[in-house]
């Protein structure tokens, strides 16, 4: 890629005079050898992928392994289909969509990693709502979907997309931060809005952290899918107003990756800090893995020889 | 760049729920398998850091078994994974291990199987991709995302230079290459990603080279069958 930072994205496309989008899928096929169109419609079936996933997930059961979650977003839709919607059109559709993609993702159903499947919620919920709203086709859709990746793409190198690394701000605020700048472009702006929308967003999600309960992709993962649509809505409309980061977008990744390097491995997907830890969260725990903590014990003292052999869990429930 | 193309950010399609635990876990085992050279009978699987402390909730035990299996991440079978493994005969332990290792997301999976014995360590990085770190004793570095050769050789002045020379003649670009070795004209292993997919006959000349004592090819980017 010809672009190391967002800086250098946003000069790009100036100098070329192109969208991100189109800058993006022409480096995108130098890059893997293979033809424009090629990459076009793969991401047409991801995009395809994802409009089924935000069907399946107001429509059918959602009910997750644990039984912890599941069929929420039905709920919210039946709000929103009532007249009862607070967030307006968009809004109430993109909290509803989000919800459902991730229940999706928690009943080990099909999705496309946005970046991450804990996060997969938050693009197909602002881009399938947007859609309907604004009445664009799924050519235009998929284009969405490379800015978003080109985002993706210079968060990703430049501090980290995965939870075990850096924390939920690395997932779902990397998600929010591409679903803003992406929308930002959908709706007419320049690169450089679409960059600023990117920092607004990615302040909101600094420090978050990765505290899944009973180390599963549900509490508090699903609902922080629906936050983060509405959230990315909300700073894309303000880089289109002309709101600017004043901490430059790429600094504010810097700080994302400064913040993350420092949180203790507690809040990094290991489910032993924060909601994982609250007395609820340890109840469930529990529940779901009565064995595991003896089993870990067990695991460390017999497996000094490497075998593994006195620590099969392999008949556990 | 650890993420090298907007496919890694947006991207895999896969069964979720998690990418870095599920299907960055599916790709470990079926690079695991293709190391092997076939299905494994026996695989003691160590799990590190996050991957210990979250694997049943995260399904990390199904999705290894299916990139075993030779699955892809978005296999409606994976949720069930486990007992296709064991109908396919593959019998699989899961050991949390509290070692603290340098990636929050390692496995290292010890096979048996035709004989043989392979150990493959390999960290998930986020977004599904992965990074296979060990083979055996010898440190390497690949992602799986690329077409991508291992060979075990001699190390031998003018080996590599034959390797890059028949990739060469074949028109191949390589994007990476890392060498390690247990010492000094010892036993070296070598990987090498390149940027199309690799001929089976080049595969063979490359074996027949003096010193090289196995070959395996590695192409995650193949698509295999869904179900």
């Amino acid at each position: 890629m010809r672009f190391q930072d967002l800086q250098g994205l946003a000069a790009l496309c100036i100098r070329e005079g192109l969208p991100i989008h189109r800058l993006m899928l022409e480096e995108q096929a130098r890059e893997s050898g293979r033809t424009v169109r090629q990459e076009k419609m793969k991401m047409t079936d991801y995009y395809r992928v994802m409009k089924e996933a935000v069907r399946r997930g107001l429509t059918e059961d959602t009910r997750s392994r644990s039984g912890l979650t599941g069929n929420d977003a039905k709920q919210v839709e039946a709000l929103r289909e009532s007249g009862a919607g607070m967030l307006g059109p968009l809004g109430d559709k993109a909290l509803a969509y989000a919800l459902a993609v991730s229940e999706v993702n928690a009943s080990m159903g099909r999705i496309i990693a946005t970046p991450t499947a804990g996060s997969c919620g938050v693009i197909p919920g602002v881009f399938v709502s947007a859609q309907e709203e604004f009445g664009w086709s799924d050519e235009r859709m998929t284009e969405g979907l490379f800015t978003a990746g080109a985002l993706g793409y210079v968060i990703a190198n430049r501090s980290f997309v995965s939870g075990a690394e850096g924390g939920c701000q690395a997932e779902i605020g990397s998600a929010v931060a591409m679903a803003a700048g992406a929308l930002a472009e959908l709706r007419g702006g320049t690169p450089e809005q679409a960059v600023h929308a990117v920092g607004l967003a990615l302040k909101n999600s600094l420090g978050l952290v990765c505290d899944p309960v009973g180390g599963l992709v549900e509490v508090p993962c699903i609902v922080r899918n629906g936050f983060g649509a509405v959230s990315a809505i909300t700073a894309a409309q303000m880089a289109l107003a002309g709101v600017r980061s004043a901490i430059p977008s790429d600094e504010v990744i810097e700080a994302m990756r400064e913040v993350g390097g420092a949180m203790p491995d507690k809040y990094r997907e290991t489910a032993r800090g924060g909601l994982a830890a609250t007395k609820t969260g340890k109840r469930i725990m529990e529940e779901l893995h009565p064995r595991r903590h003896a089993k870990r014990e067990e695991a460390a003292a017999s497996d000094e020889d490497g075998t593994g052999q006195g620590a099969s869990d392999k008949d556990a429930p | 760049m650890r993420f090298k193309d907007v496919f890694s950010i947006i991207g895999p399609g896969m069964i979720g729920p998690s990418s870095s635990h599920t299907a960055g876990a599916v790709r470990i085992g079926r690079v695991a398998r293709e190391l092997l050279g076939s299905q494994p009978e026996r695989v003691v699987i160590r799990l590190y850091r996050s991957f210990a402390d979250t694997y049943r909730g995260h399904g990390t035990d199904v999705a290894l078994a299916a990139g075993l299996l030779g699955w892809d991440t978005d296999h409606d079978g994976i949720p069930q994974a486990l007992v296709a493994a064991e109908q396919a005969g593959m019998e699989l332990s899961f050991v949390p291990k509290p070692d603290n290792v340098p990636h929050p997301n390692t496995a290292a999976l010890q096979m048996h199987g035709g004989g043989r014995e392979l150990l493959v360590t390999g960290t998930s990085i986020g977004g599904g991709n992965i990074a296979i770190v060990g083979i055996d004793e010898f440190d390497v570095r690949f992602s799986g995302s690329f077409p991508t050769l291992v060979l075990r050789h001699a190390d031998r002045i003018g080996l590599l230079a034959d390797v890059t020379r028949l990739l060469s003649a074949a028109r191949l670009n390589i994007g990476q290459m890392n060498v390690d070795r247990t010492s000094r004209s010892g036993a070296a292993l070598t990987v090498v990603e390149t940027d199309g997919p690799l001929p089976r006959d080049l595969v063979r000349s490359i074996a027949r080279l003096e010193g090289v004592s196995e070959v395996r090819k590695i192409d995650l980017t193949k698509r295999r069958r869904r179900t």
